[in-house]
This record gives structure tokens, C-alpha cells and sequence, in this order.
């Protein structure tokens, strides 16, 4: 009786983790970050890029909606998303874009933004990266988009695309 | 034979006086952090923009006066548990730290009781 | 053409391998003594044609055939003719050929060498490799052929992975597969002598060449690929616990606690089950070892290119020969009762196996763990070396001290004439530590620890070894590879500790100075070569207290097929220590990112691993002498 026992749960055991095995294969997909929401981002302080002063979270809590935008003159995917920045930054009335240039030159970040146009309300600098680590940033371009009380709604890793520009408009627009 | 013991003893106890305290030692967290952009390489062995950025904020955060774990703590924060190498000890992962033990003592159970029953024969 | 060739010699062996099985049933039923000579011909064949199949695809790769999709992928032109060589097996199609030739020669040699033992047990252990080999032989020909064609033929392939091309990782899949493949055949013959009731001491004795056949080359096999770790991919590091390296792993300690229990399986007769046990677990963890760093179901630096539909035939295989063998091994498992003295070598040879399972439950669990959090709870988690370190060190400790005194414990009673001489190595492992603590400096709690028993069974074994010289007896393989691995453990332990690692930026004309050393960052110079661009940097390092002067070149290579960048460490080795250096770029600026380490005692830590399978091999030969 024992015996059959020891059996029984060897055989259940195996079973388990070849079934684990068979579920894990259809599942093995690339890590991101973009589950992290629902949290709220604290210790804002980012130097404003041309002005002498550090935005900080009370500022942002001015918004209805943030999208926190993190770019570099030097990214190539960042064009790519440009338009569509500016698409919201002309239609969304509640939402207001912060750019974070992330570890760029001044000259160069100012040239990209005259070249493509500036799709942002205000503009912050974050010269060696170190501050994006905050928002959990890992590779550019990537956004944020937050509420009123600085909870993070959803991260866009890439470039935004025409799907995440439906779901922010959705957002924006509820209230 | 006891003289043997007492030299034994003290030049023991003298060992382990000389053992290292741990300091918060940057290298050890880097290497403990994973490389979000690469394929499995740690933040110490790798110099990717990202793997750079975080060695600047880490380096930081020890100047601050940060603890390690305190550092694991808002990276984990910030990125989930996959950015750390050694896995937190919470419920989900004491399984993980738990295991290996309980085998270990088993094992020693097994043949300990096993041979006791060939002793008694 | 090339294609053809291979495709038909492949369908061949598939062909062969159905007749071997059918012609080994008939032979199982009739009433003749030997095996018939059809069986044996048949055998020969198989290996014949796979081997010249195998041939093929290298020549494909030599003449740079690139019709063959394998060839086109993982080749190039320009490529050195040695790398091209090693690139048929540097990719997954290829490798699954090497599986084959291993499956197959090592099939036949089994037969041909096992004469002496009973026909049943030899047909059953062909039948059941060739069922396995028949398994491979589908995959490759259906799912992962090497020898799939591309049309139009393209003009020019893809090139190899720069980081592939290197001479220890070339070998590296051959040693491995001698090792972890090999053990397919004592898998099969563990199933035919579950079948046979074939046990016992001669049953041991059938198997124990092909254990340490495989376990030496297992060994070697997993020192390649750390040293290819090591030189090439320039972390400075030679171990990192990633689930590529686990998986050559697990199997090595299966292998290490069949190998010990073989010896009292054949001495005394006893623990047929659990030899059993280890037989099947070794090649299972094999296979299991091969879906996981196959299927993409894991992420890690060494991963090859991914397709699921390859993970689930794994897997499936995979399942069949666990459940085969379980529900064969339910069927047969008899409670037998033992005879055996507590106070025995047989107690340490089962200590040795208590700590070896643990080992492999701990690598196994660490690896799959991921898998599982992901899959049960949708959260992804990491296991990596803290983990590792933190929970097998403290155990390697213990085990270091019953590996000094197992040994010399003898058979049936033993007397312990000798524990005044062990408490005397250590007093003497004891104060060397200290030496070294107060000549050099300090470390960790547990590394004192660790460092006194590596040094305590480095002694019991040097005593060891003196005896055995003196003697001449059969105890010199095994004295040498405890001895290696006593050493390995002290170098490693020494090495960890006493490492230096200093990582800073540079710009050419700049000096980094620290403790007592300083590194001029001299010059950087751009050249070309073959299939490559180089940009060197000369560093000169100077050490303010020693006489030292030491230039290293670190690389940054720019391939163009395919188009990658590495890292090329500079590595000053000498028998004391190992000077290295990386140099990377960083973007956007003229600075560079230096790392540079110095790392004591790299030659010894190889050198120890190679003489640990040495004492593998020593034992084989001496087995070999005496038998054949």
C-alpha cells in the first residue's frame, strides 16, 4: 500500500513538470517592465532642460494626464514615434507630453526638435541617464503615461505606436 | 591530547577573527544585478547603455548611504524581481531556498535510518 | 548533390536501425548462443553510414556548399578553414548529428565489447539504443535536417558567430557529447538488464568502462566551455550558473555518483536498484538538459537560435523514455535486503551519493525554478550565482571532509587506526589557512571554511598519494583525481578571494592609478585583418611595489558576415596569475570603458579540472589492460 503510494506521486510529480514544461513553451516571451502598473512614482526631480529650476512631481500633479516621454537626438526609433506625438500634443487637450532627453547633447537634442518639430509641453534633461532609472526606465524610447495622482497607467516600451495612440486618446478622454 | 584540543581552538578562533567584514562592496551588487538589454549577462560583466546607467545610480545610492538590500529593494521596485540574480526570500521563492535543504536532510535521514536497521540485524 | 548524399544516407540508417531491431527480436527467440552475424554486419553498417553522413555535411561546410541551408546560416568564404570545420557542429542541425554518430558508435562498441555477457541482456540494451537512436534519427531527418536545401543557392552565407569561432569551443560539443550522449548507453542497458534481471556484480561490470568513458570526457568537456567562457567572452569569469552551463552539469553529477556506486555494486554486490536509478536518471537528465537550452523555453548567453516546434519533440521524447523507464523499473524493483556494515566504505560511497543528488537537486531546481514561477504565477524571477553559491557552498565543505576519509576506510569493518593522523592534516589545513590569512589578507567566514577543507583533503590525498607510489597499488586514479579536486576547490576558493576587479573609464594618454597599481591607457590603433577590423588599445600596467611591466592588448572587432561586434580580452597568464583586460567603447564619447582584473591561480584551476578526468581515464586504461 505504501509502495503504491511512493509510485503514485512519483508518477503525479513527473507529470506535473513535463505539463509545466509543455505550458512553459508556449509561453516563453521576452521580459519587459510593462506590467509594472498601478504604482506611484515618487521623487520626481528632473532639471529642466533650457530653464534653471527641477520639475518635480507637484508639477505634474498640475495635469490631468502626463505622458512621460524619455527620447535622444541619437535614437533612431525615436523618430519613428515623433509624428505621433505630435498628433497628441495638437489633439489631446487633457494630456500634456514631458520629454526627458536622455543623455544627450543640448545642441543636438535642439536641432532634432527644430528638424521634426516639438510635440512637447515642457522639456527636461536627464544628461546621464540616472533619473530615468527612477521611472524604471531600461532602453529609449520608452513612455510613461500617468494620472493626476502620479500613478503610472501604462509604460510604451518603443516607440508609441497607432494602437497605444487609441489606447491613450481612450484614456485621455474618459474624464 | 587536550593541550592538542586548546591549540586547535585558538588557532581557530584566530581564523575567523581575521575574516573580512562586509562592507557595501559596489562590484558584488553589480554583479547580482541582471542586464535588462542583454542576453544573461549581469550589470558588472556587461557595458550596455543601460548596465552603465544603473552602475551610475548604484554607485550613487552607496554614497548616500544606502544599504544593499536597500538598493535590491527599489530596483525591484522599479524593474521586478527579475533584475535581481539572487531571488528574494518571500513566499513564492522559499520553496526555491527551502528545498534543496529539506532533500539534503532527508538524504541523511535515509541512510542514517537505513543503516541502523542493518546495525540491529 | 552534397544534400542528397546525406539525405539518403540518413533515411538509410533509419532503415537499419528498424532491421537491427526486428533481426534482435528474432535473435531473442531463438535458441542459438551467440548473436548472429546479420546483427553485428548490420551495426557495423549503421555507424559506417552515419559517420560518412556526418562526413558529408562537413565537407558541405568545407567547399562552402551553400545550397545547404546549414551551411548557409552558420558559414562563409572567408572564413578560416579550421572554424569552418567546426562550424557543422556549431549549430543546432549539426550538433543532432553528432548526436547520431555518438548514439551509433557507441551502440555498436557496446555490443562488440560485451561479449562475454549474456545474449538476451546484449540484444535488449541494442534494441532499446536503437529506439533511441531511431528517435534522433526522425528528428533529424523531419524537423531540424542539416542537410534542408535553400533555392536559388545564395552567393555568399551568413557567417558563424564570431564568439563561436575558437578552439576550445570547438571541441567543447564533441567532448560533451562522448560524455552526456554517451550515457544513452548505459541508459539502454540499464533497461536491458531491468528486462533481463540481469544484476549484480557482472552487470557492473559491463558498464563501468562506458561510466568512465563518459564521465572523463564529460569532465573535459565542461573545462572547454569554461575556458572558451573564460577567453572569449570577457567577463573575466569561467562559471556563471546560466542554464546552458547547468545543463552539461547535472548529468556530470549523476555520472559521479554511478561511478562510485558501480564500485560497490561490483565489490560487494549491493545497491543494484539505485545504480539502476542513476543509469536511467543520467541520460534523462541529458535529454532534459538538451530541451531545455533547445526549446527557448530559458533565456541565456549561450542560447541557439529558437523554434518551438524543435522543444516539443524534445519534450515528447523526452516523456516516452520517462515514463518507459519508471513504469519499467516499478515493474521490476524488488525490496532486497542488505548486508552491510555502517562502519564500510559502502557508508561513504552512499554519503558520496546523498551529497551529489543534493548538488544535482539544487542545479536542477535553480534552473527549472523560472519556468515554473513564470507558468504557475505569471511572474518572472531570476536564479542566478548568489543563489547557487550561497546554498551549495556551505555543503561542499562538509563534502570535502568525508571525501579525505572515505577512502581510507576499508570494506567490511573498519578500524580507525588513522584519525590521530587526520586530526594532525588538520592542524596543518588549519594553520596554512591562517598563514595565508596573516601573510595576505582576510576573507569571508565561509571561505575559511571552504579553504581548510580543500586544504585538508589536499593533504589526506598528497598522503595518499605517497602511499600509492610507494606501493604501486590500484589506488593511484583515484588518489589523483580527489587530489585534483581538492586543488580545484582551493584555486577556486583562492581565486575568488584574492581577485581583483577595477572597472573605470579612459581616454588615450590617461592613467588610472589605484592600490599599488597604475594603467596608462598608451595608444589606440585601427587595424584590418581577414574577415575583420580591430581597434587595439595599448595598455601598460605598473605596479608600484614589484618590478612589474606588462602590456595588453584588449580588442574591439568589427565583423561584417555577420555583422557583430566583440570584445576581445587581453589575458597575461602566468602560473601565479592571470592579468586581463576589456576595453569597450563608450557611445558618444572618446572615452573608453576598462575593466581590469587580476585573477590568481586561472592555469592551476584548468589544470587541476583536466587531472581530475585523467584519474578517469588512468582507471579506464588500467580496466582496459586488464580485460581485453
Amino acid at each position: 500500500m505504501q509502495k503504491n503510494i511512493i509510485k503514485l506521486s512519483i508518477i503525479s510529480l513527473i507529470l506535473f513538470i513535463i505539463g509545466v514544461f509543455f505550458i512553459g513553451l508556449n509561453k516563453s516571451s521576452i521580459y519587459d517592465t510593462k506590467d509594472l502598473v498601478g504604482q506611484k512614482i515618487t521623487n520626481i526631480q528632473l532639471d529642466h532642460f533650457s530653464e534653471n529650476r527641477i520639475i518635480t512631481g507637484e508639477d505634474l500633479k498640475k495635469n490631468d494626464f502626463t505622458l512621460i516621454n524619455f527620447w535622444a537626438s541619437w535614437c533612431a526609433p525615436c523618430r519613428d514615434e515623433h509624428a505621433t506625438l505630435l498628433k497628441l500634443n495638437n489633439d489631446e487637450k487633457n494630456l500634456k507630453i514631458l520629454g526627458v532627453n536622455f543623455k544627450d547633447k543640448k545642441n543636438n537634442a535642439l536641432k532634432f526638435l527644430k528638424d521634426l518639430g516639438d510635440p512637447y509641453d515642457d522639456i527636461a534633461r536627464d544628461e546621464f541617464g540616472k533619473y530615468s532609472i527612477n521611472f524604471g526606465i531600461y532602453g529609449i524610447p520608452e513612455s510613461i503615461l500617468i494620472n493626476k495622482d502620479l500613478i503610472i497607467i501604462k509604460k510604451f516600451i518603443g516607440p508609441i505606436s497607432k494602437n497605444d495612440y487609441n489606447f491613450i486618446k481612450q484614456i485621455v478622454r474618459k474624464q | 591530547m587536550k593541550i592538542k584540543i586548546i591549540i586547535f581552538l585558538i588557532i581557530l578562533n584566530l581564523n575567523v577573527v581575521n575574516a573580512e567584514t562586509s562592507l557595501v562592496d559596489s562590484n558584488k551588487i553589480f554583479k547580482n544585478l541582471r542586464c535588462l538589454v542583454c542576453q544573461g549577462q549581469s550589470v558588472g560583466d556587461s557595458n550596455s547603455e543601460f548596465a552603465q546607467t544603473i552602475k551610475l545610480v548604484v554607485r550613487d545610492q552607496i554614497k548616500e548611504g544606502k544599504t544593499e538590500k536597500e538598493i535590491y529593494e527599489f530596483l525591484i521596485e522599479k524593474y521586478g524581481d527579475w533584475i535581481v540574480y539572487k531571488p528574494p526570500l518571500n513566499k513564492v521563492n522559499f520553496v526555491l531556498w527551502l528545498f534543496p535543504y529539506l532533500v539534503f536532510v532527508a538524504g541523511g535521514t535515509i541512510i542514517f535510518l537505513f543503516l541502523k536497521k542493518r546495525d540491529n540485524h | 548533390m552534397l544534400s542528397n548524399i546525406g539525405n539518403t544516407l540518413l533515411s538509410l540508417n533509419i532503415l537499419i536501425g528498424i532491421s537491427i531491431i526486428y533481426f534482435s527480436f528474432k535473435n531473442l527467440n531463438n535458441n542459438k548462443i551467440l548473436i548472429g552475424k546479420k546483427i553485428y554486419h548490420l551495426c557495423l553498417f549503421q555507424s559506417t553510414f552515419i559517420i560518412i553522413c556526418f562526413l558529408t555535411l562537413v565537407s558541405a561546410f568545407i567547399v562552402s556548399d551553400f545550397s545547404i541551408i546549414t551551411v548557409y546560416q552558420n558559414s562563409h568564404s572567408l572564413k578560416p578553414f579550421l572554424y569552418k570545420i567546426s562550424g557543422t557542429w556549431g549549430n543546432h542541425e549539426g550538433s543532432l548529428l553528432l548526436w547520431a554518430i555518438i548514439l551509433t558508435i557507441f551502440s555498436f562498441f557496446f555490443l562488440f565489447y560485451n561479449k562475454y555477457h549474456p545474449k538476451n541482456y546484449r540484444i535488449y540494451s541494442l534494441i532499446i539504443q536503437n529506439i533511441l537512436i531511431l528517435g534522433f534519427l526522425f528528428f533529424l531527418l523531419f524537423n531540424s535536417n542539416p542537410f534542408s536545401m535553400v533555392s536559388p543557392t545564395p552567393k555568399e552565407g551568413l557567417g558563424l558567430n564570431p564568439i563561436l569561432q575558437d578552439p576550445a569551443l570547438a571541441i567543447h560539443p564533441p567532448l560533451l557529447y562522448v560524455g552526456f550522449v554517451g550515457s544513452s548507453i548505459y541508459f539502454s542497458a540499464a533497461m536491458a538488464s531491468l528486462i533481463t534481471n540481469y544484476s549484480g556484480k557482472l552487470f557492473a561490470q559491463s558498464i563501468k568502462n562506458w561510466v568512465l568513458i563518459s564521465w572523463s570526457f564529460q569532465t573535459l568537456g565542461i573545462l572547454a566551455g569554461s575556458i572558451w567562457a573564460y577567453y572569449e567572452l570577457g567577463w573575466g569569469g569561467f562559471w556563471f550558473w546560466d542554464p546552458v552551463e547547468n545543463a552539461s552539469l547535472l548529468p556530470w553529477f549523476a555520472m559521479s555518483a554511478l561511478l562510485h556506486s558501480l564500485i560497490v555494486l561490483e565489490k560487494r554486490n549491493l545497491l543494484y536498484f539505485w545504480v539502476i536509478i542513476l543509469c536511467l536518471l543520467t541520460f534523462i537528465l541529458s535529454v532534459t538538459g538538451t530541451f531545455l537550452v533547445r526549446s527557448g523555453i530559458l533565456n541565456s548567453v549561450h542560447t541557439f537560435a529558437n523554434d518551438p516546434s524543435r522543444g516539443l519533440y524534445i519534450l515528447i521524447f523526452l516523456s516516452l523514455m520517462i515514463f518507459a523507464s519508471v513504469l519499467l523499473f516499478f515493474s521490476k524493483f524488488k525490496n532486497n535486503s542488505y548486508n552491510l556494515n555502517s562502519n564500510s566504505k559502502e557508508t561513504f560511497i552512499l554519503i558520496n551519493n546523498w551529497f551529489m543528488i543534493f548538488y544535482l537537486i539544487t542545479v536542477l531546481l535553480g534552473t527549472i525554478y523560472p519556468i515554473f514561477t513564470e507558468v504557475l504565477t505569471d511572474h518572472k524571477v531570476s536564479v542566478g550565482p548568489p543563489f547557487y553559491n550561497a546554498v551549495i557552498i556551505p555543503i561542499v565543505v562538509i563534502f570535502l571532509f568525508f571525501m579525505s576519509v572515505g577512502p581510507r576506510i576499508k570494506w567490511i569493518k573498519n578500524k580507525f587506526y588513522n584519525l590521530n593522523l587526520l586530526f594532525k592534516i588538520l592542524i596543518a589545513s588549519i594553520f596554512i589557512n591562517f598563514c595565508i590569512i596573516y601573510l595576505f589578507q582576510g576573507y569571508s567566514l565561509m571561505s575559511n571554511f571552504i579553504i581548510i577543507s580543500a586544504l585538508f583533503l589536499v593533504f589526506a590525498s598528497l598522503m595518499d598519494l605517497y602511499k600509492s607510489l610507494k606501493k604501486q597499488n590500484i589506488e593511484l586514479p583515484r588518489v589523483i583525481s580527489h587530489l585534483a579536486f581538492g586543488f580545484l576547490i582551493l584555486f577556486i576558493g583562492l581565486n575568488y578571494n584574492f581577485s581583483i576587479e577595477k572597472d573605470f573609464n579612459l581616454k588615450v594618454g590617461e592613467k588610472k592609478v589605484f592600490e599599488n597599481y597604475s594603467i596608462e591607457f598608451q595608444n589606440l590603433k585601427l587595424e584590418d585583418f581577414k574577415n575583420y577590423k580591430a581597434v587595439i588599445g595599448e595598455f601598460n600596467i605598473s605596479k608600484s611595489d614589484e618590478n612589474l611591466n606588462q602590456s595588453l592588448y584588449p580588442e574591439i572587432r568589427i565583423y561584417e558576415k555577420p555583422s557583430t561586434i566583440t570584445y576581445e580580452a587581453s589575458i597575461r597568464s602566468d602560473l601565479l596569475k592571470d592579468y586581463y583586460i576589456t576595453m569597450s567603447n563608450i557611445d558618444r564619447s572618446e572615452y573608453y570603458n576598462i575593466k581590469f582584473q587580476k585573477k590568481p591561480f586561472m592555469m592551476w584551476i584548468w589544470i587541476s579540472v583536466i587531472f581530475i578526468s585523467l584519474g578517469g581515464f588512468l582507471r579506464f586504461f588500467k580496466n582496459a589492460k586488464k580485460y581485453y
